[in-house]
């Protein structure tokens, strides 16, 4: 006979999670506080590493644009993030299982201190800023999002390239543990860009760490992700694990799938459609008319320079 | 004459071809569209547009294996449901994606090639619309068949605009193509392979008595 035994602790009786991390958050800042008392200043507080935190210290930036950003619930469950599943409302829901602590990002290639970054280390290179970018997607849509992160020029200066590194590729993660959209093979997995030198190292060209203040949501591409707000968005890689210098122009995962519709710089051009659609317009999200694409998605007098003489007809 | 039961039947598939409309007007009076609602419209109605051609490319072999004649009276009323979403996915394409310019549609519809295949299954299902009436059926006569045999061409065209038009994830068209090629493949093997039919069909298909619509 099954006799159900009755749970020892009644449900009242067990401490709220949220209550318990705050009394672990309480004893870590007890012990930094501590050990600042001892010996000040080598001890920083923890950082804040989870969707929903608060980020300190962030800069406003005249980088940024005056257009009312979209609402944090539009930016955060309207996303293409292919490793979640490839519709735009499932990464919000498939995301939760990315795991965005420990983290590393390899930095290496062709620059002088190739380095295993640790997050938090990697975060601290630069102090961060808001920047309040336009983001265009391919697919012909739009938004205003308010990033929190630090020029990839800082870490480009930090690491020293060589004469080679032409070029740097980047990498998502490909866990199939943590990333339920690997299981189906629409891309070539791991998720890979790139950037020419000069790109990378534009102050516009940032590593996004926050939206909106806070720590970076999963679906967003957390714990670090690339935002070059001049080219389409799936330029803009996700959950970055690796940073390579290298001379030859990476082949990106687009590009792979599909070498006559995606190219290696995909620059935003009103008058070079995808060839199955056109780029001359956009919706941007929460708007009922469509509005007019800009050249370089409106940043054309800060990045026109990087392409002139280019035929950006051909290097599309 | 149409009985009670039949006229209940109806009555109850003509509501259910709304419930996909019901939903969508619902979840956009209540604001969970998401946060790109016009492209859900047009991703819906494009979506059941492709469910109505396919139910209603069911209707006949499934009445033939199942030997249930009474699907026959339930086929017109899918095929017009067809119709109804696809009008609806046209609109939304011409009003929220296009503002009604004129110019724009026509340079869309010329240059790329996903609604060049869908503008034309749309307008090919309009003769189909149009001559779905009993007075229509009569009048056509044989040409009536001959003429409603553009729901493959519809069907085929339906699945390449959408197969045309996602980036990568091609799995959702391939189900839609794997189903038509199921469907189209039972009517080509019925009409070339009527020897392997022996006994099961007679060589020309008996008229079902209470309906003008053939096979």
């Amino acid at each position: 006979m099954l006799i159900k035994k009755p749970s020892d602790i009644k449900s009242s009786e067990i401490t709220d999670k949220k209550l318990y991390l705050n009394r672990r958050q309480f004893m870590a800042a007890a012990g930094a506080i501590a050990a600042e008392t001892a010996l000040p200043g080598l001890f920083a507080p923890p950082s804040p590493a989870y969707a929903g935190e608060k980020l300190p210290g962030v800069q406003k930036s005249p980088l940024s644009t005056a257009e009312p950003a979209n609402s944090f619930k539009d930016i955060t469950t309207y996303n293409n993030y292919y490793e979640f599943g490839t519709d735009k409302y499932s990464p919000a829901v498939n995301a939760k299982s990315l795991k965005p602590r420990p983290w590393t990002v390899a930095v290496e290639g062709e620059i002088k201190k190739p380095k295993l970054y640790d997050i938090d280390e990697l975060t601290k290179l630069s102090s961060l800023e808001e920047r309040i970018y336009r983001l265009r997607c391919i697919e012909g849509w739009s938004m205003v999002i308010p990033w929190v992160g630090f020029p990839l020029s800082a870490l480009v200066k930090r690491v020293e390239p060589t004469a080679k590194a032409k070029y740097v590729e980047l990498t998502t993660l490909a866990d199939p543990k943590q990333m339920s959209g690997l299981r189906s093979s629409v891309l070539d997995w791991p998720y890979l860009e790139g950037l020419r030198i000069d790109e990378a190292a534009h102050p516009l060209t940032l590593l996004g760490v926050g939206l909106y203040g806070e720590v970076l949501p999963n679906q967003n591409g957390a714990p670090i992700r690339l935002v070059v707000p001049w080219k389409y968005g799936f330029k803009s890689i996700k959950s970055i694990v690796r940073i390579r210098f290298v001379e030859q122009q990476p082949v990106n995962t687009w590009m792979k799938s599909a070498p006559h519709e995606y190219g290696f710089y995909s620059n935003v051009n009103p008058r070079v459609d995808h060839p199955r659609w056109s780029q001359a317009r956009e919706r941007r999200i929460g708007e009922f008319f469509k509005r007019e694409t800009l050249m370089f998605n409106g940043y054309a007098d800060q990045v026109a320079q990087l392409y002139a003489g280019m035929d950006l007809r051909k290097y599309f | 004459m149409m009985n009670f039961e039949l006229k209940i039947a109806k009555a109850l598939v003509f509501a259910a071809c709304f419930i996909p409309l019901g939903l969508l007007v619902r979840d956009g009076y209540t604001g969970n569209l998401g946060a790109n609602p016009i492209e859900v419209v047009t991703r819906s109605t494009g979506t059941w547009t492709l469910i109505f051609l396919l139910i209603t490319l069911t209707v006949t072999p499934l009445r033939k294996l199942s030997g249930w004649n009474g699907l026959i009276k339930f086929r017109r009323m899918l095929g017009l449901f067809a119709f109804f979403y696809v009008c609806l996915h046209f609109t939304t394409y011409i009003w929220l994606d296009q503002f009604f310019d004129f110019a724009a549609i026509v340079k869309d519809v010329a240059k790329r090639p996903f609604i060049t295949v869908g503008f034309a299954s749309f307008v090919l299902l309009i003769p189909l619309a149009v001559t779905s009436t009993g007075g229509m059926v009569r009048r056509l006569g044989k040409r009536w068949q001959q003429l409603h045999r553009l729901i493959y061409l519809v069907a085929i065209g339906g699945v390449v605009h959408y197969w045309w038009l996602v980036k990568a994830d091609l799995r959702l068209p391939l189900i839609y193509g794997a189903i038509l090629a199921a469907l189209l493949g039972y009517r080509l093997f019925r009409a070339w392979a009527p020897q392997l039919w022996v006994g099961v069909r007679p060589q020309a298909p008996a008229a079902i008595p209470g309906n003008g619509f053939g096979k």
